[in-house]
């Protein structure tokens, strides 16, 4: 229970740029999970070069995602978004993408598994009574809240943010106020690459990564988006601590190998049910 | 009812060009490379029937491979079913599931409907890994049964996938060329000015579903034979889900010829690159022909000579 709650923060990390792109800007990016996965294997190359904490170079690497970002976007509008048909090539567009991402790093990487280890992910807290809190998910857990505060406050308070929440309600108001929504999408979707770069960094550091694990975070990912919203960065929250728990629970009592299944039953039920999600529009 | 026999006429010539191939007993490889550009014939031209026509794109395409090659080898397990019960079997559970995903059309497009497609092939899967009876986790293998009705038993696979892909390939042209082909068009274009020009769109949409599932699931069927050992991670390879998207892609998605030229190059580059560099690369190479293509010439080979003659 205590697991899944620290599962859960750490899945809001990794879901926020999911959330602003796929929830806020309306681009499909199932890409993005492959971005993580690149964020994480960039952490762990600063690590086994430098020895780098994970968490830091996750941030230091966050101004190249968010170019990496900026012209994934540019190539994206330009070769479709203009020509108004984003929809069903440029979904296509974005699965070509992970998949080359992800087939490079097994290249690069070969398909072994990684891990990290910090001075840190052995320790934990003991509460008493057997139950005690692993610095490996409690760390996570509180960049992820961190961020998720960020992104709030972020969104909320500053010019770019605002303008962000506008371009995805009503984008010719905001050419009429004299900004470009072309650039305001730009920024937005560096920043939500930006944001699988620390994602990635976290997750390398809780559970080990291979090229692949990109697909695993496909459904969590869109079941945490839907589940909360569309764009909703409290929702987000909220619905990854429900399906943090959610997993942590069915893999106690039914084994792990049935965990993977809990998010993609959520996204498909949410999606039959009620597909504006908890916290919707 | 010219016009209709000219077309199986061609398709007959292909079968019998096929089984005079089989006779000929070149490099028993070549008859395996055939059968995987064979099968990926179509699966290309059962995902187009969605995707294409209707423009439902359709990511779980591995989920209804599986289907087809999974329920062949609950067959064989349990009573060694002959090759042509598999076949039809597979095809009508992956049709059965195919309408399932139909219904969800109902509340789920675009995106949505990709996204739960791509879920439902990552649930399967773990059921599947779950269930010991048809090996879980670990695979199978699966013993070929002796004595084929002619030739090794790997030409006369190749013959059955040779009549499949025209099969698959004949239904696709009747699909395209009928009233139902052009219903398609029209709720690919705007599903709601379709449905209120008395389109009946969801008939229409379970259709090309239930059809689409079961080639996706009879191109899986013969699957267990070819390949002699059967598990989860290579049955629900996405590989399948990349190529049947990649193939019509790149080939042309409005017409039936468009699949089959995509699956043909594609398939035989794979082969090749396999062979010579190293299956990761030819993934490699799928995925960077895939987005040149989207981006470049989103209309495809068909739509490139197109606009050639054109000039």
């Amino acid at each position: 229970m205590v697991a899944g709650l620290l599962l859960g923060g750490f899945y809001a990390a990794v879901s926020l740029g999911v959330s602003l792109i796929f929830g806020l800007l309306d681009i499909a990016n199932i890409a993005q999970p492959a971005f993580v996965i690149l964020g994480s294997y960039a952490a762990y190359v600063m690590n086994s070069a430098f020895g780098f904490d994970p968490i830091l170079s996750g941030l230091l690497f966050t101004p190249v995602f968010f170019v990496l970002g900026a012209v994934v976007y540019r190539v994206y509008y330009e070769s479709f978004e203009r020509r108004g048909e984003e929809s069903l090539r440029g979904l296509v567009f974005f699965f070509g993408l992970l998949f080359i991402m992800e087939v490079s790093l097994s290249l690069a990487f070969g398909v072994d598994y990684r891990l990290l280890q910090t001075a840190y992910t052995s320790k934990s807290i003991d509460l008493g009574g057997g139950v005690g809190i692993a610095f490996r998910y409690l760390v996570p857990c509180v960049v992820g809240l961190a961020m998720t505060l960020a992104l709030y406050l972020f969104l909320g308070r500053t010019f770019y943010g605002r303008a962000i929440m506008a371009v995805s309600q009503d984008r010719l108001a905001l050419r009429l106020m004299g900004a470009d929504p072309v650039q305001i999408k730009t920024i937005a979707f560096g920043v939500g690459i930006a944001a699988a770069s620390l994602g990635g960094a976290l997750l390398i550091s809780i559970a080990p990564v291979i090229p692949s694990t990109d697909r695993d975070y496909i459904g969590r990912m869109f079941a945490i988006t839907v589940l909360g919203g569309m764009g909703s960065i409290g929702g987000t929250l909220v619905a990854a601590v429900i399906l943090g728990v959610s997993e942590s629970l069915m893999s106690t009592f039914f084994g792990p190998s049935w965990s993977l299944a809990v998010s993609f039953g959520l996204l498909l039920t949410v999606l039959a049910v009620r597909p504006a999600g908890l916290f919707g529009r | 009812m010219r016009r209709a026999g000219v077309p199986l006429l061609v398709g007959l010539v292909v079968v019998a060009a096929g089984i005079v191939l089989a006779m000929v007993r070149v490099n028993p490889y070549i008859y395996f490379a055939g059968c995987v550009v064979l099968q990926y014939v179509v699966i290309a031209t059962a995902w187009n029937i969605l995707g294409g026509y209707a423009g439902y794109v359709n990511f779980g395409t591995p989920a209804f491979f599986a289907m087809g090659a999974y329920t062949a080898v609950f067959l064989i397990q349990s009573m060694r079913a002959p090759l042509p019960v598999l076949l039809v079997a597979g095809g009508l559970v992956a049709a059965l599931l195919g309408l399932g995903i139909g219904y969800l059309t109902l509340r789920l497009r675009g995106v949505f409907f990709s996204i739960a497609t791509l879920a439902l092939s990552v649930v399967l899967q773990t059921m599947i890994m779950n269930w010991e009876y048809v090996g879980g986790s670990r695979g199978m293998s699966v013993l070929r049964p002796s004595g084929p009705p002619f030739g090794s038993y790997v030409t006369f696979l190749f013959t059955v996938m040779v009549g499949l892909a025209v099969i698959a390939v004949l239904v696709a042209r009747f699909i395209e060329r009928s009233w139902i082909g052009r219903g398609l068009a029209a709720l690919r274009d705007n599903e709601e000015a379709a449905e209120c020009m008395g389109v009946p769109t969801l008939r229409l949409k379970l259709f090309a579903t239930t059809v689409s599932g079961f080639l996706l699931g009879v191109a899986g069927a013969p699957f267990p034979y070819y390949v002699t050992f059967v598990e989860p991670n290579s049955a629900f390879a996405l590989d399948y889900a990349v190529n049947a998207l990649a193939m019509p892609m790149i080939g042309g998605t409005t017409s039936w010829v468009g699949p089959v030229i995509g699956a043909v190059l594609l398939g035989t580059a794979q082969q090749l690159a396999t062979v010579t560099i190293s299956s990761e690369m030819n993934l490699f190479i799928v995925g960077v022909v895939l987005v040149a293509f989207v981006v470049l010439a989103p209309e495809g080979i068909l739509g490139l000579v197109r606009r050639l003659r054109g000039r």
